[in-house]
């Protein structure tokens, strides 16, 4: 009973500390608190490679004008993406009958449990318009 | 639980801000001011220090801070003021991508996330004392994270260690200054002449990497100086990664351009004449790259977190804490694992580590089961590419990650793929320095 309530007063003592105005926190919807969450916020940080921090890609068919018509639709934002259309997606993906580049490789890694789970978690991040990157010009002290 | 809240309270408020000051001189000053440090109270979590700063580093730097959201204190040391991407810097040496194309700032990182950052060199690690020396300054932590890449071993080839061989004979495996002069021996190469290099001994950094390598430098000589030759030496029994798709690439774009040679470790290098040997043989290069070994970055093996007949660092798959020191952490290409050196493997394994290091620090229960994907694209030429993906989960048993059903290969390379890979690079930049 003590060591709970040491608890609560430190994760309360968290809760009156964040709300400190920092950037950058604002899409984040789980807490560190929220053991729920962190099995599958990591999961679901794995996917940003492809589809962006938080489902937040920065290639979607507006901004990269140059792409095929082939590759349309690919490295989707999956932010704010309705349960059910990613559920399927995914599920699609797993059992073949949808086609796929590259997903069914990791569709048919993930149990459903997890699929729904990132679907959850995926339809609850905030929609960003985000742009690629700008790169600079490599400076001449650098290795 | 009670012990571990005091000793964490005493410990922060042993360590302000006037340390932090001290410790990083005018620059952290700066950095305070610049940023707004200044304002805010001091984090209830503590402190997590995290050396280096390129894609595992970085990683675990921004997702600390969002997962904590803002409780904990994060303070990178890095010495390089720019991040050059080694993946895609291949297509640099085919001509398709230039160097200023894959070099990146670090300022929205720091700035997005409130992220402390030190210019500066880690020269020793105090795991008992919880504190790290630079050259110019001290800093204590709560938790470590040691994410230095690779180290190269001129242990074999001691005739390459100095920067003026290396001028002469680049590994261009840190992307930079190597990989422009690499290209500049390229084109300055007459047509006829033949470019050498070899394959290190595996485990090292981006298994694919130097087959794809192979393939870039042969797309440039096929259409510039179609006389010219590679002599690949490969230091492994065969190709150790998309066997197959490379074998047919190599033959179907580049018939005649290719001598692969298995099982050729390099035993010596004539540097002037640039001449390389290995057991039987002997070849006379134009253009010569070598790779030399890999192990562990050099601050890892300072602070002894490698282990003694293997020069790689064994880590806890749950937390990337070290098994050999405590509260140190170890993150990207210095893991010992059977996992592929890659760059989306190392933000893997960045955030896995994060999100370890806040629910520890918090006095929670670290996630039992983390799971991640993998995907690692290969350039054929200028423009086709192709995957091999695997989705990693924890083996309880064998307390390792391991490869799930589903995973594997292209069935071949296309310009789909070259664009999907081109989509990844922009996608992971992004997330690992935004």
């Amino acid at each position: 009973m003590k060591q709970f309530q040491v608890i609560c007063f430190l994760v309360l003592s968290l809760i009156t500390s964040v709300c400190l105005p920092v950037q950058g926190f604002a899409t984040e919807v789980s807490t560190f608190s929220d053991e729920q969450n962190t099995h599958i916020r990591s999961l679901a940080a794995s996917c940003a490679a492809c589809h962006g921090t938080f489902g937040n890609s920065v290639v979607n068919n507006q901004n990269i004008a140059s792409r095929s018509t082939e590759s349309k639709g690919a490295n989707a934002v999956l932010a704010g993406m309705a349960v059910t259309e990613l559920t399927e997606k995914l599920l699609g993906f797993r059992d073949g009958s949808r086609k796929a580049t590259v997903m069914h490789r990791h569709a048919k890694g993930l149990t459903i449990d997890e699929i729904n789970q990132l679907a959850a978690h995926f339809s609850k991040q905030q929609r960003i318009d985000k742009s690629p990157i700008k790169s600079e010009i490599l400076k001449a002290d650098h290795e | 639980m009670n012990n571990h809240f005091n000793h964490q309270n005493t410990h922060l408020s042993g360590f302000n801000r006037r340390d932090f000051i001290k410790a990083t001189g005018a620059i952290g000053a700066l950095l305070l001011s610049h940023n707004g440090f200044a304002k805010a109270t001091k984090p209830p979590l503590g402190r997590v220090v995290v050396i280096g700063g390129g894609y595992a580093g970085a990683t675990a730097a921004k997702y600390l801070r969002l997962w904590s959201l803002g409780a904990i204190e994060v303070v990178v040391v890095e010495p390089n003021t720019q991040f050059v991407s080694c993946p895609l810097s291949n297509l640099v040496l085919g001509g398709s991508k230039s160097i200023n194309d894959l070099t990146f700032g670090y300022d929205a990182l720091k700035t997005n996330h409130g992220i402390k950052w030190v210019h500066d060199k880690v020269t020793t690690i105090d795991a008992e004392a919880k504190k790290i020396t630079l050259s110019r300054g001290e800093l204590s932590y709560d938790r470590l994270i040691v994410a230095p890449g690779i180290d190269f071993d001129f242990a074999s080839l001691p005739m390459l260690a100095s920067a003026e061989a290396q001028n002469q004979i680049p590994h261009a495996w840190k992307a930079g200054w190597q990989t422009v002069n690499l290209r500049k021996q390229l084109e300055a190469m007459p047509d006829g002449g033949v470019f050498v290099m070899n394959v290190p001994k595996a485990p090292y950094r981006c298994p694919p990497g130097p087959y794809e390598r192979v393939c870039q430098v042969a797309s440039y000589l096929k259409t510039n100086k179609p006389k010219s030759k590679i002599v690949v030496l490969d230091a492994n029994a065969e190709i150790i990664s998309k066997k197959g798709l490379f074998s047919k690439a190599w033959a179907e774009l580049y018939p005649g351009i290719i001598d692969y040679r298995p099982d050729h470790a390099i035993s010596n290098v004539e540097v002037a004449s640039k001449t390389v040997s290995t057991e039987f043989d002997q070849f006379k290069a134009d253009v010569l790259n070598v790779i030399p070994p890999q192990r562990a970055g050099k601050i890892a093996q300072i602070a002894d977190l490698t282990e003694k007949d293997y020069p790689w660092c064994e880590v806890n798959f749950l937390t990337y804490e070290s098994k050999r020191v405590q509260n140190v952490h170890v993150i990207g290409d210095s893991v010992a694992a059977g996992l592929p050196k890659s760059a989306h493997m190392a933000t893997n394994q960045a955030k896995i580590c994060a999100n370890a290091i806040v629910q520890l620090l918090a006095g929670q229960v670290p996630d039992p089961a983390p799971v991640f994907a993998n995907t690692c694209y290969s350039y054929v030429s200028d423009k086709s590419a192709m995957h091999v993906a695997n989705v990693y989960r924890y083996d309880e048993a064998k307390k390792i990650m391991v490869s799930a059903e589903g995973g594997g290969v292209s069935l071949s390379p296309s310009e789909k793929e070259g664009e999907y890979a081109v989509a990844w690079s922009q996608n992971i930049w992004a997330d690992t320095l935004t």
